[in-house]
């Protein structure tokens, strides 16, 4: 007979074990999705996993393109995951991602073709604001009205990509650009652009700003009054406002970070790897960064492994519909089932699974 | 052994019955016997196995070996119903009623087979009459005091004729005048053969109504005894197999008034909360004030009030003369206000967070853990460790989660943190609410030892043995009023249910 007992205190050992678990039962699924669909599974999983890193031909393309798709994911992810860790459930970065770069694009592209080099990082500091400040609708609707900051943040990613539309077509369009809808290139305006720092591997200001984001959260989770205050706010909001925890100001300030690191990515983005603002440059990383932080267990270190294991799997994807003619719904449902097997699993880190009868049980007690 | 000699004419027997959890042997080799008409205490420390053994003879736990026996026949019910239908029915400590339904629907709903609404209300009548339970079928148990929803549970149980009633701490939710009605409900039953199996940790009134008694220590039956022959201390010490340390005190003058609420108000912040009204209180400095009252009368309120996690709409609230009202948890800490609420797992303490991150939650003010925002780990470690250490709290180290200890040692843990960071107030809520007796004792003593030191101390309590024992002025909360407190010494347990406002319906039965 199968029992679940809860542990007295959730284990960290499983903690640990069930992200790679789900990584495992999901290229079991996955495998048989793939064959199902008349595919060899082994080759699927190979094309996914291992060819986009050690290909001879994909390898050198797909290896940059890592950084370049895991920097926005792990950005986005690692601002959060601090309102996750509280309970403040911020489902809007796809929102927050847009209206950072088109802010951060519109500064930029005020002042071409300017050649100063304080436009980039007045750009960079534009993306931050606009994330921040779209972040800042549902937290200040929320410590003031009490409205529910999912529906809110949610629903204001419609308006932003309405609003992209909207600039991509008219504001912001290339006068050059013959009528087409979309910015100016930023490949074109070098004082605006987001280069690799280190030619052909991918790593932009973007990426460097995610690891820099990853360290510190880390210090800021365990070596800072705020991050304990954030933990203590999500492990137990009574206990919380028992220790003199501000709600309103905790509330504010996990909006607003997530939102400006949402903001910063998309600015990075549609100054680099997008190079323009247009009617679809945002790729859902708002969204899936939501997976990546969950999968990385709200942990900085967690993230920027599960940053890694997602842009892989988009990077592997791609290359999946390329070489095998996968259909781009069979991926996007191996990602989901990444994040199925991975809430699945928690369940191994705070129960115990028994096979033996109570009795049984008893002499190992005694 | 007495069980075996009672055997033969008894109600119900149990042989040998065993249970066991994961990693604990709730009940080992329990066998006792229950007599026609007895009203037998079940007596033991929490943890001792008292709630699942009952649970086995509701059929609400199934006993992994040994028998039992009602009325000579096999007795072995696969649920609750099974178990009502064979004649045992039980009240539990938490009622299971809806607040928006009328006494007589709540009752229909427990019932296997209800009558017409009317028969039922009818029968109610009788019952509650024929055992001096008033209670009108039509009111709607949201009106209902504590007291009286607990007859509601009493009438459902009894409608069905039970044999043997099981209660489970009936009275920590009434006022002693309440109290004795019950009891006189309890000994009509049992003149008319029924039989009770009565838990309860208050030694006095297990003294006061029961001829039999059986003590439970970690789920192995060590004595039983018939507890009118006993003191309450002899008792106290059968159930904790060791003699009971009990807190002495040399009464201090006392000194200036330290914390002081004067015609504070304020709305409870939760829906299901007593309103504050027009509370004013004074505490000095090396006095125990003690505030009684059945729960749900306003404590959390008040306790919300004092420790700056809700503000007073009215009124004014100081420490050492200066106004805190609008001031957060964090400063009133700083000036040397600490409380410590009623409930362990997620108010005082974060359960699934480590005791050092819990010396952490209110200790980083005044134990400097915080430098300019970072922590100071291996300060809070310490702190954690002197913690531990002086107040004995057992747990294999600092590291563990909050949530693992047991409810004693998590409160002494929780206690201990507020008392070493040497308040000048310090508040606690039900400081001893389902505490074992040995940790109950050293947490009263060290309450004592702080007022000693010059520390003013609240102690808000529903145990009025522990208020009578520590406290130098008492008082009680009633609907969110505060009666005006009056030295401890001399007070009569008529004075005390009169202030707890149990006075109307003590008369009623009268």
């Amino acid at each position: 007979m199968i029992r679940l007992e809860k542990r007295p205190q959730p284990s960290k050992v499983w903690g640990t074990l069930t992200p790679v678990l789900a990584v495992i039962a999901t290229m079991i699924a996955g495998g048989i999705l793939f064959w199902m669909l008349g595919k060899d599974p082994l080759e699927a999983i190979r094309t996914i996993f291992w060819d986009p890193l050690f290909h001879e031909t994909f390898g050198p393309y797909s290896r940059p393109q890592l950084l370049v798709k895991a920097g926005p994911l792990i950005l986005i992810a690692i601002g959060l995951s601090l309102g996750f860790r509280a309970g403040i459930w911020n489902i809007g970065a796809e929102g927050q991602y847009i209206m950072g770069a088109i802010c951060g694009a519109a500064v930029g592209l005020a002042f071409y073709p300017s050649e100063s080099i304080l436009i980039f990082p007045a750009m960079v500091l534009a993306g931050a604001i606009g994330g921040w400040a779209w972040a800042m609708i549902p937290g200040v609707l929320k410590v003031k009205f009490g409205t529910n900051e999912i529906l809110v943040s949610l629903m204001l990613v419609y308006v932003a990509e309405n609003i992209l539309a909207s600039v991509s077509q008219g504001l912001l369009k290339n006068p050059d650009g013959m009528g087409f809808p979309g910015s100016r290139n930023f490949r074109d305006f070098p004082a605006a652009y987001n280069t690799d720092l280190i030619e052909g591997t991918g790593m932009h200001w973007g990426v460097a700003a995610a690891f820099i984001a990853v360290i510190l959260a880390y210090i800021l989770l365990t070596r800072h009054m705020l991050g304990f205050q954030v933990r203590l706010t999500g492990e137990a909001p009574r206990a919380a406002k028992f220790a003199g925890v501000n709600p309103t100001r905790l509330i504010l300030f996990c909006l607003g970070t997530s939102g400006a690191l949402a903001g910063l990515a998309g600015l990075f983005e549609v100054s680099g790897p997008s190079g323009q603002v247009s009617i679809d440059f945002n790729a859902g990383y708002g969204f899936t960064a939501i997976i990546v932080a969950f999968l990385g267990r709200l942990h900085p270190i967690g993230i920027l492994l599960a940053g890694l294991l997602m842009a892989l799997t988009y990077i592997g994807g791609e290359l999946a519909q390329l070489m095998l003619g996968l259909p781009g719904a069979a991926i996007q449902m191996f990602q989901g089932m990444l994040m199925f097997f991975l809430l699945a699993m928690d369940m191994l880190s705070h129960y115990r699974v028994r096979w033996k009868t109570p009795v049984a049980a008893k002499e190992g007690a005694k | 052994m007495t069980g075996d000699m009672r055997q033969g004419d008894a109600l119900m027997t149990l042989e040998g019955l065993t249970k066991a959890y994961p990693g604990v042997l709730a009940n080992d080799q329990v066998s006792f016997s229950l007599l026609p008409g007895e009203v037998h205490a079940l007596l033991g420390e929490n943890g001792a196995g008292k709630s699942t053994l009952v649970k086995m003879i509701y059929g609400l736990v199934k006993p992994d070996a040994g028998q039992m026996t009602l009325n000579g026949d096999d007795f072995t019910p696969v649920n609750p119903a099974a178990a009502r239908a064979a004649g045992v029915a039980m009240v539990f400590q938490h009622f299971s009623l809806f607040d928006a339904l009328s006494v007589a629907e709540n009752i229909a709903l427990g019932m296997d087979n209800p009558p017409s609404t009317r028969e039922l209300a009818s029968r109610i009548r009788e019952v509650s009459q024929a055992y001096g339970l008033p209670l009108d079928p039509d009111r709607i148990v949201g009106d209902l005091s504590a007291g009286e929803r607990q007859r509601v549970e009493i009438i459902r149980c009894l409608l069905q004729n039970p044999k043997l009633l099981i209660m489970d701490e009936p009275t920590s939710v009434l006022t002693p005048q309440e109290v004795e009605i019950l009891f006189e409900t309890l000994r009509k039953l049992t003149s008319e053969g029924t039989s009770i199996l009565y838990i309860s940790h208050k030694l006095e009134e297990i003294r006061a109504l029961c001829e039999h008694a059986t003590i439970l220590r970690h789920g192995v039956v060590v004595d039983t005894c018939d507890p009118r022959e006993k003191s309450a201390r002899e008792l106290a010490e059968l159930m904790v197999g060791d003699k009971l340390h009990v807190p002495s005190r040399d009464p201090a003058e006392p000194g200036a008034v330290a914390l002081s609420l004067s015609g504070v108000s304020m709305p409870s912040p939760s829906e299901f909360g007593t309103d504050l009204r027009n509370v004013s209180l004074e505490v000095r400095k090396g006095e125990v004030l003690g505030i009684g009252g059945v729960a749900g009368n306003g404590q959390d309120e008040l306790l919300a009030v004092m420790s700056g996690e809700a503000r007073a709409q009215d009124g004014s609230i100081t420490l050492a003369g200066e106004e805190i009202n609008t001031l957060s948890p964090g400063a009133r800490r700083a000036r040397g206000l600490l409380t410590a609420p009623e409930e362990r797992l997620g108010h005082s303490a974060a359960p699934e967070m480590s005791l050092i991150e819990n010396a952490l939650l209110t200790g980083s003010v005044r134990e400097k853990l915080v430098d300019r925002g970072f922590l100071r780990w291996n300060k809070t470690e310490k702190f954690a460790r002197r913690i531990i250490e002086a107040f004995d709290v057992r747990t294999p180290g600092p590291d563990n989660a909050a949530g693992s200890l047991s409810g004693g040692n998590l409160q002494k843990f929780v206690i201990g943190r507020e008392v070493l960071q040497n308040p000048d107030v310090l508040v606690v809520n039900q400081p001893t609410w389902g505490v074992d007796a040995a940790a109950a004792a050293s947490i009263r003593q060290s309450l004592l030892d702080l007022a000693h030191k010059g520390a003013a101390v609240i102690v808000i309590s529903q145990d009025l043995d522990e208020l009578m024992e520590i406290s130098d002025r008492f008082t009680a909360l009633n609907e969110g009023r505060l009666a005006r407190p009056v030295p401890t010494q001399g007070l009569s347990v008529e004075e005390i249910g009169l202030m707890m406002g149990g006075a109307e319906d003590g008369e009623v039965a009268a």
